[in-house]
């Protein structure tokens, strides 16, 4: 009786809860698709003077600006040191915008090697951590070899970080190439970079991957993976029975562990009017210098 | 009551073994891929039967990258240099699908005379350190790496 009572309770909170902060607390540090439509239908008929909210786009173009919200390992003063010192490096070096999935070539200068740069392409795998502390995984398959190479984003050693194809996958960690057939992740060194029209969304690569016959590294057909085609065909009975036990469907309801996972709004938007202008600046001046560029190439090469 | 249904809860999740990964480390008879085209090495991949770590050369008894290692293969002791690790690895130091290993003789000579896979650079910087005047010349195994990551 008194589990009744205080579950029917809990419920009723939580769904004021819900309600009360529905339309503040919905941005996350994790991308998520319900939110982005729930806010850009919020925000169009909004009477907010600027066109387009830094909150919403900023968050996944540089997510290493969000702290983690781990409350044990917030400090504001580190953070705020840290941003500014991962601005100053900005100023250096363009680091683009890059997602799991997307092919990244990265030139590092090399201690090993006197006076030589080592060079690395592959499809990032993985991008975490926060601050100056972000890394991102590249993968790729070298002479039938699967090699990966783990880099921090504010390393500086690094001498050049280029995307060679800028798109999304279907899933937010493609560990799975590591199991996939080698096809999948095999991308030649001397790739030529794509470039998109400007203005366009970043484009979703919807493969799905074949993956190699057991054993695997872990249990992919547990982690409702969407990027994979063949996973069905070789489980075996006890593996769907045992994927039906460990399923966890009403996390997608737990608001506390959604609120443990991201940053909340108010959070956000100071993180960002902090370092909003700065980052405008830096695209901005990128842009001129690319143009400047592609004007300056061919006259060279007629000369 | 509450505490209860929690202590269920958390039973059912964790089943009382623990999940983590493995670490992947080299240690006593790990099996190792041979990536030089020396002979012995191509007959026991080809043969199926790669060779086996029966002693890792240093105090942890665990090799990491550039650690010289002693294997059983096709029946013989042959030493070996790792070129390539499993395990999850430092910042910039690439990480491999197989540990891969590189034959030698007492005097750091390859047996082989080329490497097939690319080759991590940190290499030349730690086989530099572990050779020494009068002694064994690692650093012939990096003339014969044909690509470097």
């Amino acid at each position: 009786m008194s589990i009744v009572i205080r579950k029917s309770t809990i419920d009723i909170l939580c769904a004021a809860k819900w309600i009360a902060r529905r339309d503040c607390r919905a941005l996350s540090s994790v991308p998520e698709k319900v939110d982005i439509g729930e806010e850009v239908k919020e925000k169009v008929p909004g009477h907010k003077p600027r066109a387009h909210n830094p909150l919403l786009e900023y968050r996944h173009v540089y997510p290493e600006f969000l702290p983690d919200p781990n409350p044990k390992w917030r400090n504001s003063l580190r953070e705020k040191m840290e941003r500014a010192d991962m601005l100053k490096r900005r100023s250096q070096i363009d680091i683009p915008e890059f997602y799991v999935g997307s092919i990244v070539a990265v030139t590092i200068s090399d201690p090993h090697a006197q006076g030589k740069t080592n060079r690395f392409v592959g499809i990032c795998i993985d991008r975490k951590g926060s601050g100056l502390r972000a890394e991102f995984i590249l993968r790729n398959v070298i002479d039938h070899q699967g090699v990966e190479v783990r880099y921090e984003l504010y390393d500086p050693t690094i001498q050049l970080i280029q995307v060679l194809r800028l798109e999304k996958r279907l899933d937010d960690k493609l560990y799975y190439l590591r199991d996939a057939l080698p096809e999948y992740c095999t991308f030649p060194l001397d790739m030529d970079p794509e470039i998109l029209p400007e203005g366009t969304p970043v484009p979703l690569n919807p493969v799905q991957v074949k993956l190699k016959p057991r054993p695997w590294l872990e249990r992919w057909e547990r982690q409702e993976l969407k990027g994979v085609s063949n996973i069905e065909e070789h489980l075996k009975e006890k593996d769907r029975v045992r994927r039906e036990l460990r399923k966890t469907p009403w996390e997608k309801y737990d608001l506390m562990k959604q609120y443990r996972k991201t940053i909340p709004a108010e959070d956000q938007s100071e993180i960002w009017n902090e370092v909003y202008n700065q980052l405008q600046q830096m695209r901005v001046s990128r842009k001129k210098m690319s143009r400047k560029r592609t004007f300056a190439t061919p006259k060279t090469q007629l000369a | 009551m509450f505490r209860i249904l929690m202590n269920k809860l958390s039973t059912i999740q964790s089943h009382g073994f623990h999940t983590t990964t493995c670490l992947n480390e080299v240690q006593l008879l790990t099996r190792l891929r041979v990536v030089d085209n020396s002979e012995i090495g191509k007959r026991a991949m080809a043969e199926g039967k790669p060779p086996k770590v029966i002693c890792v050369y240093n105090k942890k008894r665990v090799g990491y990258i550039g650690d010289r290692v002693m294997v059983a293969i096709k029946g013989q002791k042959k030493k070996g240099i790792l070129v390539g690790l499993k395990q999850t690895q430092k910042v910039k130091v690439p990480k491999f699908d197989s540990n891969n290993i590189v034959l030698i003789d007492d005097n750091g000579t390859p047996l082989g005379t080329r490497i097939h896979v690319p080759i991590p650079t940190i290499l030349r910087t730690i086989l530099k350190e572990r050779t020494h005047a009068k002694g064994a010349d690692y650093t012939k195994l990096l003339g014969i790496a044909t690509r470097f990551v």
